[in-house]
């Protein structure tokens, strides 16, 4: 029933060098539906796909709110992202109290992988079992930081996590140098693609499933539900899936397969 | 590895019968899958240089970075799993933090590495942590008592060095440093050495992409830890890859 | 050094060592010392905490000229009314937009001093921020000074932040009990009563975008001056330091000019 002997918990090392419960819990990653972060020169965009557990219900939130500056989307366990996401809501509150001014997002990220990092090192915890992707503003410019269970965090121009995000992620490479001269409205309409890349050829992004976030310079982090997302898909509506797909992905070398540890984790995962 | 899976290698807290904690040995294997770094001491201080594996296109350029400052006295080159490499830069700022509280001074590199040794063993001895899977080297450079390099590995010993390495090209970038006079170079010359040995272990074959970290403490930079300039690490890099070329010509001779 | 650990705690220097005090702490003395006090059946005493200031600085002066600003304190320690240190400096450089001046408790100046070092290295070594701007270090000092006061352990001390912020000058103010506000001129002390009036005079005549260094300069000794001259804290030795936008220098102390000629005129009350 074991994969091995050495994943039940994540105080133990494998021969390998490797942490199995870590690694299983990036794959509850996989498990939540995807999310695109990406930026331009001004602007930080996150863009989501939501799912509703049954008919009956609404559609769940993938986007939190965390200062004027900053949000989060994410992929995973949700409650483990609310968790996290009313913690760095306190960090940035903290900021404002104590220094009249927003929280560094680099100063945010590393505090949150050190708290994240308590997790994946002693037997009375279990890591964090969401991915998420980070967008905001700050001195530096605007930002896109994916940040992981296994308490790795790197700062993006372009990502995506969640189910089947390798489609987006390829996408995203290819469009990579576009992305930091192109106009705001673009950048959504590349995020949208990206995401739309992800779904099966049967769903398609729709006002309901779509949730867009937008932060940027002069420009305070904002979410796009149901009406407002209206006019950015019905941008990209009726264009051909995959890109146009102009041509096939053989000749990516970067490009791992799908079922390659979500890009970025081979730090943590290097040994095959 | 002589006897993986004996059943006596499931916890830190356990030793197998030959009287080996088998979980310290694991928790190294985590640092031999991670990008070579090294750090060399030379005359005048103490330079750092990490290959950073890329893995993807999508991360900015400042992502993963392997090199910290600890104490503005104080560089610090990591290399193994980073979140445990950060936690432990983490304690070893409080630990400088407080020795400043308290003495008024700069913390000496000899107390901090084996305050951070200790902090490091201390996780080697319950079942209910995991060793640290980081191999963590400090360098600083004062007036008084010149360059110091000290390394901290998994298992929490802590040794002073002239010069260390660690990943996976442990033993290969261990022997080019071994070639060097490093006692009698100064960080000018080292730096360019330092890069010259990253590029030389990369292994092109598995990973394709990489960026070289530089970094120094020296006299020259008043013993304040800092990234190297652009300039020196775009002569570095020259240097680095001016060597490999050489390297490879006078292979193809041989062969002819 | 994480972020949530509480900012205003001191690390114990020394826990679970003999207590020196212990042999001389004879019963009958105790329980006479508290028993004004509830909780003295309980062999409880009330905790004491600072409720004056030892060692002091006078007055600090502050003003913005239309590039930077210009702030001054004198280098008098006194010890009651006794002028026991005559070089202590009370202007600290944080970084290069950001100077902090202090009158009040000299040793809780220290102890803000350090604090506010290390926040500098951390911010240094972590690749600088926005957190020892002048603006967002002075709303820093207010929390801490407030915080203190709120557990009724105040530091006996008024700082005054003077700096850069974003290429305009900032000044900002906040005494013991944590009462802040940011103005164009400010002095703690008497020199609230003696020197702010002279500043306002004539800053309200020139206007700070028309004020010039010199004489930003001139004014700030004009009340280094008055301040000397009616202040029996207050010598004549003194600091300045000068924000712009080329960096933070505090200046080596120089002294007040003054005339005593008219002492000699003084006759009979030798």
């Amino acid at each position: 029933m074991f994969r091995n002997q050495y994943d039940s918990d994540v105080t133990t090392w494998s021969p390998q060098g490797r942490l199995h419960q870590v690694e299983y819990a990036m794959e509850a990653v996989k498990q939540g539906s995807a999310t695109v972060g990406l930026k331009n020169a001004h602007h930080a965009v996150l863009v989501a796909f939501k799912r509703r557990p049954s008919e009956l219900a609404a559609h769940q939130k993938k986007i939190l709110t965390i200062d004027d500056h900053v949000g989060v989307s994410f992929a995973g366990l949700t409650a483990d992202a609310k968790t996290l996401g009313r913690w760095m809501r306190t960090q940035c509150l903290h900021a404002r109290y104590f220094h009249n001014a927003p929280l560094r997002l680099a100063k945010m990220s590393t505090e949150l992988g050190n708290k994240m990092q308590l997790c994946i090192q002693g037997y009375n915890k279990r890591p964090y079992g969401v991915g998420m992707l980070m967008a905001g503003y700050d001195e530096q410019g605007p930002c896109i930081i994916q940040i992981c269970p296994s308490a790795n965090f790197y700062p993006c121009q372009a990502m995506a996590i969640g189910a089947r995000s390798q489609s987006a992620r390829t996408y995203l490479e290819k469009h990579l140098n576009e992305f930091k001269t192109c106009d705001l409205e673009e950048l959504v309409k590349h995020g949208l693609r990206a995401l739309r890349d992800t779904l099966p050829n049967e769903v398609d992004l729709t006002k309901e499933n779509v949730s867009i976030a937008i932060v940027g310079q002069n420009l305070d982090f904002v979410v796009h539900e149901n009406a407002a997302v209206e006019p950015y898909l019905s941008s990209i509506e009726g264009e051909e899936r995959r890109g146009g797909a102009a041509q096939p992905q053989d000749d990516e070398p970067a490009a791992p397969s799908d079922d390659a540890p979500a890009a970025g984790e081979a730090e943590t995962m290097e040994t095959e | 590895m002589t006897s993986i899976g004996t059943g006596y290698d499931l916890y830190t807290s356990q030793f197998s019968p030959d009287g080996r904690v088998f979980q310290i040995d694991y928790a190294a294997k985590a640092v031999e899958n991670s990008g070579t770094a090294i750090a060399l001491r030379g005359k005048d201080g103490v330079v750092f240089a990490v290959e950073k594996i890329v893995t993807s296109k999508l991360f900015e350029k400042t992502a993963n970075k392997r090199i910290f400052t600890v104490d503005r006295h104080v560089g610090v080159a990591v290399s193994g799993l980073l979140p445990d490499g950060r936690a432990l830069v983490d304690t070893a700022g409080g630990e400088a933090a407080d020795y400043r509280a308290n003495y008024g001074s700069d913390i000496p590199l000899k107390y901090l590495s084996d305050r951070v040794a200790m902090y490091m063993h201390a996780y080697t001895l319950y079942s209910s942590l995991r060793p640290f899977g980081t191999t963590i080297m400090f360098g600083t450079y004062d007036k008084e008592d010149g360059p110091q390099l000290y390394c901290v590995e998994p298992s929490g010993v802590s040794y002073g060095y002239w010069g260390c390495a660690a990943g996976k090209a442990k033993q290969a970038a261990k022997t080019e440093i071994e070639k060097l006079k490093v006692q009698e170079l100064s960080c000018q010359d080292l730096i360019k050495e330092a890069a010259k040995i990253i590029y030389m272990v990369h292994d092109e074959v598995k990973d394709k992409m990489f960026e070289l970290e530089l970094s120094w403490v020296t006299e020259a930079t008043n013993g304040l830890h800092e990234r190297v300039s652009q300039t020196v690490q775009d002569e570095a890099e020259k240097f680095a890859k001016a060597a490999m070329e050489e390297d490879s010509d006078s292979d193809e001779e041989d062969m002819s | 050094m994480a972020f949530p650990m509480d900012p205003f705690s001191c690390p114990p220097l020394w826990t679970g060592g003999p207590d020196p005090s212990g042999y001389y702490s004879f019963p009958q003395i105790q329980s006479r010392n508290a028993s004004n006090f509830k909780g003295v059946s309980a062999g409880l005493k009330p905790q004491a905490h600072s409720q004056y200031p030892i060692t002091t600085g006078t007055s600090v002066f502050g003003v913005k000229y239309k590039d930077g600003v210009v702030m001054a304190a004198d280098t008098l320690g006194s010890y009651g009314s006794l002028a026991r240190f005559p070089d202590l400096r009370r202007i600290i450089r944080v970084n290069e937009h950001t100077v902090v001046a202090c009158s009040g408790d000299y040793a809780d100046f220290q102890f803000l001093q350090e604090i506010i070092q290390q926040k500098q290295i951390d911010e240094d070594i972590n690749g600088g921020g926005v957190t020892m701007k002048p603006e967002a270090l002075h709303c820093w000092l207010t929390r801490f000074l407030y915080n203190k006061r709120s557990k009724f352990d105040p530091l006996w001390t008024t700082v005054i932040v003077g700096g850069m912020q974003d290429d305009k000058p900032f000044l900002g103010y906040c005494n013991y009990i944590g009462v802040a506000f940011k103005d164009d001129l400010m002095a703690t002390g008497i020199g609230m009563d003696v020197a702010v009036p002279i500043m306002r005079e004539v800053l309200d005549k020139k206007g700070v975008n028309e004020f010039t260094l010199e004489e930003a300069k001139d004014l700030i000794r004009q009340c280094v001056r008055v301040c000397f001259l009616r202040d029996c804290r207050s010598s004549s030795r003194f600091n300045m330091a000068v924000v712009n936008k080329d960096g933070a220098v505090v200046e080596e102390p120089t002294v007040v000019d003054t005339n005593w000629d008219i002492a000699k005129t003084i006759k009979g009350y030798e």
